[in-house]
């Protein structure tokens, strides 16, 4: 295992048991994905740009809209930071590479194959899933086409190939750790990341579960959300939900990680509150798992749960609230300087804030009878996904790139990127409140003109935003093909840990011998 | 933590995405066989690599153990693994358990008409008055509901005919004649025998352990021949099938999980138990059997909760 990657290219990017090349498999399909996942996204966006039918069919928008969902949380978001994963915890804890090599490899090959599956209903008879990311029964039993199967069962390896990923990466970081380096000691992006995979291997069977039952009940006479049968259709919310609310926390927590490496390095101060910062994270991993039912207050639950999954909820905000306000405490007084990867941070940092106080609008049990299924949900959501989990994935690809391929990018293209993203991100998003406040329903192919002006302003910020992820390709390729030559292992001033230890570009095999950290 | 200075990292291998390409052969095989005039035919050329992977998956890494490449570093990761695997299959259960919960004490007074406004007041909600005139008529809420919401409506036309009988506990004098309590006995058992064929190994004394372990196995086989016995007498003396309902929903899946489980915790200790055969496995290196003996508790332990759920309480 001293010898380099291999130079047959078969070899080493199918077969492979590295996990920086695995890392950089998960990390170009993600962004794969992210462009398909965004073409459909300028599909809706087009489609919107003014009422009326004008491009497209209904049938065919909704296939848009939840392949979109589908492709950008399982596809784009969820492998891109399983990709950083793979890249950095064993070089952040010392480990020669992730502990069970050959599963890695094969938690990334299930998920070419299940998107495959997935993208190819598109082309079936009957169309794609069209009865949005979230599939509530009965439109995606009783009312979906023929290909809900093959949905099915891409859920279920997609499934499979998380709960691998994750219990690889629990095993890494319970068992690889060099010596000295104590869970407290870990690098906070470490900690996030084993968190998740918590949760992941927690939730991951029960949406196996969920699509099970849709299968049995579909194809095979059960009633679980028929109520003819004694089921109910309200049973498969709470499943779904049950995994679909840990499942943002799978999104956002490894993004907390990300910002809290970057953040202390561009302010050349250590992260402030390093231990509150953990027991958040696992505050809000634990939180996840009890209150899922406010995604359901308008399906009508006993007043009893409303106030429960209300009050619950609204307790998030706490441990979140203690990040914040650790991340903001971490620049106060620190010698800032504004690097692309620090730009995103900050802008994260403003924007999921953002993303959480309309979050806090949509807890109040009473309130959301208001928004419930409105654009401003749309928007909420956008904030934290977008504005939380692909901005800082976006900061950790210009923060590490240079790490791995011992090339610097291009400030200024990448500050503009920047720019453009964040005007386009507000452009697109900001409008979207205002809509939902005025009750404008998400999911419609079409509106009522007095919702007009602000769609198209919407769906002009959007086709910029799409523009500005061109640029973030170019950027990278550019680097990785033709960007300045850097050898200083630690790439920035301030930046702390193991991983600027390793010579720049990081070789193929870090840390054979495991380090011994004071 | 790590302490030594050599973790194995294997070389490139194909058997990932062989793999890979297995289970999703498998995925789009079964989505086209579950349609409408679909054939099984991709299903079980997926199965068929899948079959051969793991085969050889598994032979290579029996044979890194076997030439001493596996540190005790390496073998605590397997372990993990394991710990972590039988944790994301006690969360699938979950799911069904807590699915049950939901439609057996919160649906059926729903439907039926009489859920309670609150705690402590027990005036039926307005929705589930309106339920029980409007929608569903006639439903008595029960558990074992042997009468479906559609055939308080629809009577003869219902899609959902309940069964005759549920599995439910039948009293304590024909107890002795209650198959899932037998089952019950067989598994417990098996849990006891794998014990005794785990302490056998760990003493070093072969024999014993492979005579305990093939007991183990057999208890296994005739656990799932009394399942398939009980599905039988479900199915022909009961009415009791897939389409009765929620009763019949419940009890399938719940029941049928945990065979699918005991299949495969069958399959394992099989493996071992030929393996044990064929002189493997040491005094103090047997992890291979360990893992299947653990999987082999937990499927109990899901038992033992089933039993109690779904047939004393059912």
């Amino acid at each position: 295992m001293a010898h380099g990657p291999s130079k047959n290219f078969f070899n080493r990017w199918l077969f492979s048991t590295n996990h920086k090349d695995i890392g950089t498999l998960y990390l170009w399909f993600s962004f794969a994905m992210f462009l398909l996942g965004g073409a459909f996204a300028m599909v809706i966006r087009a489609e919107l740009f003014q009422p009326g039918m004008q491009l497209i069919k209904p049938e065919f928008f909704n296939q848009m809209t939840t392949m979109h969902g589908l492709v950008m949380v399982f596809g784009a978001i969820m492998p891109a930071f399983v990709g950083l994963a793979n890249w950095m915890i064993p070089m952040m804890i010392g480990a020669p590479d992730m502990a069970l090599p050959r599963m890695n490899n094969l938690s990334f090959w299930i998920l070419p194959f299940a998107f495959a599956i997935l993208v190819s209903t598109l082309f079936m008879e009957g169309g794609g899933p069209n009865f949005g990311w979230t599939f509530y029964a009965p439109l995606s039993t009783t009312y979906a086409p023929d290909t809900v199967n093959y949905f099915i069962f891409g859920v279920h390896i997609m499934g499979a190939s998380s709960i691998m990923g994750s219990i690889n990466i629990i095993a890494t970081v319970m068992n690889m750790r060099a010596p000295g380096m104590t869970y407290m000691k870990m690098p906070l992006f470490v900690w996030t990341w084993v968190i998740t995979a918590f949760l992941l291997v927690a939730v991951m069977p029960v949406l196996a579960g969920a699509v099970t039952m849709m299968l049995m009940d579909i194809n095979f006479g059960t009633s679980f959300f028929d109520a003819a049968g004694g089921g109910d259709p309200v049973l498969f919310q709470h499943v779904f939900w049950f995994f679909g609310h840990p499942e943002v926390y799978i999104i956002i927590l490894p993004a907390f990680g990300v910002v809290s490496q970057i953040i202390p390095t561009f302010s050349r101060k250590p992260l402030f509150g390093y231990s509150s910062m953990v027991y958040a994270t696992a505050s809000i991993a634990f939180l996840s798992f009890i209150v899922w039912a406010h995604h359901m207050f308008t399906v009508g639950m006993p007043i009893a749960g409303e106030l429960y999954f209300m009050y619950a909820t609204m307790l998030i905000a706490v441990p979140t609230g203690v990040k914040v306000f650790n991340w903001v405490t971490t620049m106060y007084k620190g010698a800032l300087t504004f690097e692309t990867p620090m730009l995103f941070s900050i802008a994260f940092v403003i924007l999921f804030t953002f993303g959480g106080f309309t979050g806090m609008m949509l807890s109040i049990a009473a309130a959301d009878t208001q928004y419930h299924d409105t654009y401003f949900v749309v928007a909420h959501f956008h904030y934290v996904m977008v504005a939380g989990a692909v901005f800082s994935g976006t900061a950790a690809v210009y923060y590490w790139l240079p790490k791995w391929c011992g090339r610097m990018y291009d400030e200024t293209m990448g500050k503009l990127q920047f720019w453009i993203a964040f005007i386009a991100f507000n452009i697109t998003f900001m409008p979207q409140h205002f809509l939902g406040l005025a009750g404008m329903p998400r999911r419609y192919s079409d509106y009522g003109l007095q919702f007009a002006d602000w769609n198209m302003v919407s769906s002009i910020g959007a086709f910029m935003y799409g523009g500005a992820q061109l640029l973030f390709l170019y950027n990278v390729i550019r680097t990785i093909g033709w960007g300045k030559p850097i050898s200083d292992p630690k790439v920035w001033e301030g930046a702390e840990g193991l991983e600027w230890t390793v010579p720049t570009p990081a070789p193929f095999h870090t840390f054979s011998t495991p380090p011994v950290v004071k | 933590m790590s302490t030594e200075g050599s973790y194995y990292v294997p070389e490139q291998s194909k058997l990932p995405l062989l793999a890979a390409l297995g289970i999703g052969t498998m995925a789009f095989g079964a989505a086209s066989w579950v349609i409408e005039g679909g054939t099984s035919t991709v299903f079980l050329i997926g199965t068929a690599i899948m079959a051969a992977v793991m085969y050889k998956w598994w032979s290579v890494v029996i044979e890194e153990n076997t030439q001493g490449i596996v540190s005790d570093q390496l073998k605590y990761s397997y372990v993990l693994g394991m710990y972590w695997f039988i944790f994301s299959e006690l969360m699938f259960f979950v799911c069904f358990f807590g699915s049950l919960f939901y439609v057996r004490v919160l649906v059926g007074p729903w439907i039926g008409g009489e859920a309670a406004i609150g705690l402590f007041d027990d005036t039926p909600t307005d929705a589930a008055i309106a339920n029980a005139t409007h929608l569903w008529s006639g439903y008595d809420a029960t558990w074992p509901p042997l009468v479906t919401p559609d055939q308080a409506v629809n009577a003869g036309a219902a899609k959902f005919i309940g069964p005759q009988e549920a599995m439910s506990f039948p009293g304590w004098t024909q107890m002795l004649s209650w198959l899932p309590l037998w089952n019950t006995i067989v598994l417990i058992t098996s849990s006891g025998t794998v014990h005794v064929a785990h302490h056998a190994l760990k003493e070093g004394n072969r024999k014993k352990f492979v005579r305990w372990l093939g007991l183990t196995v057999l208890l296994g086989v005739f656990f799932l021949f009394l399942q398939a016995e009980e599905y039988i007498h479900a199915y022909q003396e009961l009415g009791l099938t897939l389409d009765s309902g929620i009763y019949g929903t419940t009890f399938f899946l719940l029941t049928g999980f945990h065979g699918a489980h005991v299949t495969l915790g069958t399959i394992m200790l099989l493996i071992a138990f030929l393996r044990g055969l064929k002189g493997h496995f040491s005094e103090s290196d047997h992890f291979g059997f360990e893992a299947a003996a653990w999987y082999w508790h937990f499927v109990d332990v899901i038992w033992i909760g089933l039993f109690i759920i779904v047939y004393v309480l059912g």
